[in-house]
């Protein structure tokens, strides 16, 4: 099992679907959510994702596929 | 002895014990230490400090650190009254705190003698961290000062200039091919997996600390007392919010009066999320791609942008983007009337001073701080075009007729 922490930021158009719910199920990961701001015109969430590595892998392509922007949760690692 | 008394979470306020950890394991934000500033202010004086060390540790009671400090010579850096480029802009009142001037050129020596320091403390052999040039330098020089071995991760794209300035401590120097993102990744499994002082990783709460010592520093060379308005670069947006929370320290412990100083924040336009949210008037930093010649603070994705931005907005300060072509010709300007040659980071910091002087959010009589954080040798190429040597022959005719002197 392994454990990625992300940031989703959705754009309108999909603050309404019920991706994350998706996310868990057809990837069969299971997503925790730590932080979150949604209003209607857009939204961010900041979650953990426990699950296989592959799935993991695999359950944020298609999230991305949807339009959904994947962030890491640290910010970026390399500085200047 | 130290008088940090935790680590708290800068969201929740749940606190944990002081030892290596990057964030909070409920809501995932950056922790933060915290002090016992009673204390803390029955032992710090003005006298005393001015006093100690002519070095950033001058300032130990008010840093997290127990034990002897690994330190190659940090701080106290020049804060120069800027009159000629004042008088260009039209500041009457505008210094220069110039840290290029520290071991190893840039500001980054400050938060990382206190990282390290700490990593000893934490009995960490290995001091690691993933960086584009300045970050890299002054791990690897720590490192070698306190005899502890570095591994220092970089992205492939990164030019022969800055690996030397790095590779010359003799760290494990690791060039990392794919995407920056890709080396993103990497670093933040490898700073999972190993017992490493990673730097901005498991370190960084301490790490941050070191930047506030840019704000005692100016208060005390200002003679006791906050600037009216400051103007700093951010990239992950850490220094800037550590520069506000020094001179908020010092007024706390009574040894300047209550601060009313604007914090205004400068980041190059191709790399600007914490300005674009600041401009929007929003709470949330969305991630960019970044794309600026400033590649030292190109940063898309900041761990500290919200606090940074609050900052801003709550010390009624502002942000400021700058173009390449400004910051070019800003790192002239700066060279050719103060004599500070500062990399690019430098040029954004000068290019927002004269945006925002000319759209009047600078007032001429403001006591300005403008704080240049990188030395320019790093990233010389950028300016390359400035060479224009008159050829001549060795005769003083030929010498003559250059200069257009007639004979
Ligand atoms: C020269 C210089 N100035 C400023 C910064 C910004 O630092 P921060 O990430 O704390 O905002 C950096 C760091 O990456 C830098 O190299
Ligand atoms: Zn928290």
């Amino acid at each position: 099992m392994s454990r990625r922490q992300v940031m989703f930021t959705f754009p309108q158009e999909l603050v309404t679907e019920p991706l994350i719910f998706d996310l868990g199920r057809q990837f069969n990961v299971v997503t925790s959510i730590r932080r979150a701001d949604v209003s209607e015109n857009k939204g961010w969430v900041v979650l953990e994702l426990e699950g296989n590595e592959g799935d993991i892998e695999q359950g944020l392509a298609w999230i991305s596929g949807k339009g959904v922007r994947v962030d890491p949760v640290d910010g970026d690692i390399v500085e200047g | 002895m130290s008088y940090a008394r935790a680590l708290r979470c800068r969201k929740c306020g749940q606190e944990y014990p002081l030892q290596p950890r990057s964030k909070c394991d409920f809501c995932l934000s950056p922790l933060e230490v915290t002090y016992d500033y009673q204390a803390m202010a029955g032992v710090v004086s003005r006298q005393k400090i001015e006093s100690g060390l002519k070095s950033m540790w001058r300032y130990r009671d008010l840093l997290p650190t127990e034990e002897a400090e690994v330190d190659v010579g940090t701080g106290f850096t020049p804060l120069i009254k800027a009159d000629n480029l004042g008088r260009e802009l039209g500041l009457d009142r505008l210094y220069i705190k110039n840290d290029c001037l520290n071991p190893t050129y840039s500001f980054k020596d400050r938060p990382v003698s206190v990282a390290a320091t700490k990593a000893r403390e934490f009995g960490f052999d290995t001091l690691a961290c993933a960086s584009t040039g300045n970050l890299a330098a002054s791990v690897a020089a720590h490192a070698a000062k306190a005899g502890m071995k570095a591994y220092v991760f970089v992205p492939s794209n990164v030019e022969q200039g800055k690996l030397v300035g790095i590779a010359i401590y003799n760290p494990v120097l690791v060039q990392v091919e794919g995407s920056y993102d890709d080396v993103n990744r990497l670093c933040s499994v490898v700073a999972q997996k190993y017992n490493w002082g990673f730097i901005n990783v498991n370190l960084r709460p301490y790490y941050a600390e070191g930047s506030k010592t840019l704000g005692f520093e100016v208060a005390e060379q200002l003679g006791w007392r906050a600037p009216d308005c400051v103007i700093a670069p951010t990239a992950s947006g850490l220094m800037f919010t550590r520069i506000w929370k020094g001179l908020d320290e010092l007024a706390m412990l009574g040894l300047i009066e209550p601060i009313n100083t604007h914090m205004f924040l400068a980041q190059a336009a191709g790399s600007a999320p914490i300005a674009n949210a600041f401009a929007a008037g929003t709470l949330h930093v969305h991630p960019v791609k970044p794309d600026t010649i400033a590649t030292s603070i190109a940063i898309g994705n900041p761990a500290d942008g919200y606090y940074a931005l609050q900052v801003a907005r709550q010390s009624d300060g502002g942000a400021c983007t700058v173009t390449d072509e400004e910051t070019i010709a800003a790192m002239k300007l700066l060279a050719q009337t103060e004599g500070i040659f500062a990399e690019a980071v430098g040029g954004v910091v000068i290019g927002a001073l004269k945006k925002m002087t000319a759209a009047g959010m600078l007032k001429k009589d403001d006591l300005t701080v403008a704080f240049i954080t990188g030395a320019g040798p790093r990233t010389q190429e950028i300016v390359s075009d400035v060479v224009q040597p008159l050829t001549i022959k060795a005769n003083m005719e030929s010498l003559e007729e250059a200069l257009g002197v007639i004979a």
